[in-house]
């Protein structure tokens, strides 16, 4: 809690000039173009094709799944929390929404409506637990986790429901070359990108997700702002539930534990430059480490690297790119030592309740 | 701060002075204020047990159940001490399938080679937490991530390295620590190995706590910065930590290979399973609070409730859920005792 702490109050003593550079663009789209330079090489040395638009689509049909998510994860990890249990909530919404629909096409609003009704009940139970009976946030969507993956495996053990056929095509048309879902991640980051960087609500999740105690002293409804955090990540969980049925058919009982939504959505969070304390980072941010990974599966797979290794592999570069962010936030410190550091991470001064915000005030 | 290191004994003594010392009565006093929910709950629990089962208080067959808690009991003993020093290790879990199939490589090239197996997995044990620590300390990288992505590298190899299928077995030498025992003791018929063992990491681990370490690891989870400045080696203590904790894991191992056999899913969900545990024994996550006696008894409570669960004929399936309900209780419960926050 406190190692935390003091990595946070050193990011807020941060000068304003030396981050404003680094404002603009976060190193994960560099990082982004990097892979896809060396990928398209890779494969074309190995006679595939890379940069076709066919490939570039299946790329972005991909990372729908994962993309949206972490989107919501962002929001939930911004404000200070986390959520480990969107890969059983993105199962159950598969199979409410595919059993709801049950092929009738006249029930395809009321599902879509019952199957995100799903997803804000399970956030606004994370979201209470977290702050009115204060159980850490780890904790309590494990246990949120557990309990759904008990209620899964009671109630089914093989694909249910049927979607409809409206539905299902939504999962597979294109608009031109460019597969529709990739307009629903498109659209998810945009209004959640909205949401943080334009909106009250959103500057109070940087706030409570930066220092909660300032932000409560500062009048901020703290708790509110966590609750709604959580519901909205899980109602993203929830929309790839939706997404995943479409891809599908029908609802599976193991569709989100097996593409491991909860740690992946994490792990991409903290790639896009997202601190895992809360308080620091970008949807777009987000987006980039999606679209990352999604590149590295593809090249990989073009390579035709076993999937084994290809996991190991995955787990170094989200290590590596970590680390890289830590020798970033490092080197900043060091421009900082400057400022007695004692008496700027003073808890409650007229600057630092806004301090926590100045990542969105001018980006 | 790695440079001002000052590892020698002097400055945990004279934190222990500047600190005013409660008297011995009340220290003990507060100490099973903080931990006796665990031990309360564990014992409400083996009496129910007891009535649903009334041969549960033969020895034998607690002996057996010890016997079956005793690597998730392993494991908690070292996932406290990375939990108190205010780091995670979610690796544990892959790191016991990986001393499972390694083990069984070994042996498979040395049928006889049972210690050479098991220095093996416990050098890798240690190894791979040490990766752990100094990529947690050295470089910056949140333990959150750095063990998650332990986690995917080390389940990527093992499955990479067995095509998914680990063949071999353990030899009978080397499962015997997981599920043999000394036979003909008086009373108990057999003292199972892995009960040993478990009371030897129990004792080990509680020394470990007296020590100058130990109160180290303490005031690093507590608050690492204040630790720091009177001289405590963070990063070093943190890196022992994880070390600690991967050889507590390679131990999990051993004796879970010896019990269960050989599978590539051995380990599968036993970090969540290990966190769970001590959190249950009431240590905070963040670091700096609680004991590890406390969180061995919230890894036998876990898998007494199991037991129970088993008993009551709830359906497997339901079991999870209702884990998840007992730990969010918990651990509110805990919160409203440990209010005003810090």
């Amino acid at each position: 809690m406190n190692a935390l702490g003091w990595l946070r109050s050193a990011g807020r003593r941060r000068p304003a000039g030396s981050a404003g550079s680094r404002r603009n663009v976060l190193p994960i789209w560099p990082a982004l173009g990097i892979v896809v330079a060396v990928g398209w090489i890779a494969v074309t040395i190995d006679g595939g094709s890379f940069l076709t638009s066919s490939n570039l689509t299946n790329v972005l049909q991909r990372s729908v799944a994962l993309g949206i998510v972490a989107v919501g994860q962002t929001v939930a990890i911004l404000a200070g929390s986390l959520d480990l249990s969107v890969a059983y909530l993105i199962s159950l919404s598969s199979l409410v929404a595919a059993e709801t629909m049950d092929g009738r096409e006249s029930m395809l609003v009321p599902a879509i409506a019952v199957t995100l009704a799903l997803g804000a009940g399970v956030g606004l139970v994370n979201g209470l637990v977290i702050t009115k009976l204060r159980v850490n946030a780890f904790i309590a969507t494990l246990g949120t986790a557990l309990i759904l993956k008990g209620y899964l495996a009671d109630n089914y053990s093989r694909p249910a429901g049927e979607v409809t056929e409206r539905w299902e095509s939504f999962g597979y048309t294109r608009m031109g070359p460019v597969p529709v879902s990739v307009f629903l991640f498109a659209g998810v980051a945009l209004v959640v990108g909205f949401l943080l960087r334009r909106t009250r609500w959103g500057y109070h999740v940087y706030a409570v997700g930066g220092d909660e105690q300032v932000s409560a002293l500062s009048g901020l409804r703290t708790h509110r702002v966590v609750i709604g955090a959580h519901v909205l990540c899980s109602v993203t969980a929830a929309l790839t539930g939706l997404f995943l049925a479409s891809r599908l058919g029908s609802g599976t009982p193991r569709v989100g534990t097996d593409g491991g939504y909860d740690l992946e959505s994490i792990a991409a969070v903290v790639l896009g430059g997202t601190a895992l304390v809360g308080g620091k980072g970008r949807v777009n941010g987000t987006v980039a480490a999606v679209l990352v990974l999604a590149v590295l599966d593809n090249v990989f797979n073009q390579l035709e690297v076993d999937p084994f290794l290809k996991q190991a592999l995955r787990g170094v570069v989200i290590i590596a790119a970590v680390a890289l962010y830590a020798r970033r936030r490092l080197a900043a410190r060091d421009e900082a030592t400057a400022a007695p550091p004692v008496d700027a991470a003073g808890p409650v001064g007229p600057g630092t309740g806004a301090a926590g915000t100045p990542e969105v005030a001018t980006a | 701060m790695s440079t001002t290191t000052v590892d020698v004994p002097e400055a945990g003594a004279e934190a222990g002075e500047v600190v005013p010392v409660p008297s011995a009565g009340r220290r003990v006093w507060a100490a099973l204020g903080r931990t006796a929910p665990v031990f309360a709950v564990l014992a409400v629990l083996l009496v129910w047990i007891s009535i649903e089962n009334p041969n549960f208080t033969d020895p034998p067959v607690f002996l057996s159940f010890l016997k079956r808690a005793a690597p998730l009991a392993v494991l908690a003993a070292g996932q406290y001490l990375v939990i108190v020093a205010g780091e995670f290790d979610l690796s544990v879990g892959s790191l016991v399938t990986v001393t499972v199939v390694v083990a069984a490589e070994v042996l498979a090239d040395h049928p006889d080679g049972t210690v050479r197996a098991m220095a093996t997995v416990l050098a890798l044990g240690a190894v791979v937490g040490l990766a752990n620590g100094l990529i947690t300390t050295r470089l910056r990288v949140p333990s959150f991530i750095t063990t998650l992505g332990m986690l995917l590298i080390l389940e990527g190899a093992v499955d990479y390295w067995t095509d998914g299928a680990p063949k071999g077995a353990l030899s009978e030498d080397f499962r015997a620590l997981g599920r043999g025992g000394i036979d003909d003791v008086p009373w108990l018929e057999q003292l199972p190995w892995s009960v040993v063992v478990l009371a030897a990491v129990a004792v080990a681990a509680v020394l470990l706590m007296r020590s100058d370490f130990g109160k180290r690891l303490i005031a690093v989870g507590d608050n690492d910065r204040a630790a720091a400045l009177s001289g405590v080696s963070v990063a070093r203590t943190r890196t022992i930590a994880f070390v600690l904790s991967g050889l507590a894991a390679a131990l999990a191992g051993i004796l879970l290979g010896g019990f269960a056999g050989v599978s590539a899913q051995v380990g599968d969900g036993l970090e969540f399973e290990a966190i769970t545990a001590v959190v249950l024994g009431g240590v905070v996550l963040g670091g700096g609070r609680g004991s590890v006696v406390a969180a061995v008894a919230g890894a036998l409570t876990l898998e007494a409730l199991f037991t129970l669960l088993n008993l009551l004929g709830l359906a497997a399936a339901l079991q999870d859920a209702v884990e998840g309900l007992i730990i969010i209780a918990a651990v509110a419960f805990a919160a409203f005792r440990l209010r005003p926050d810090r």
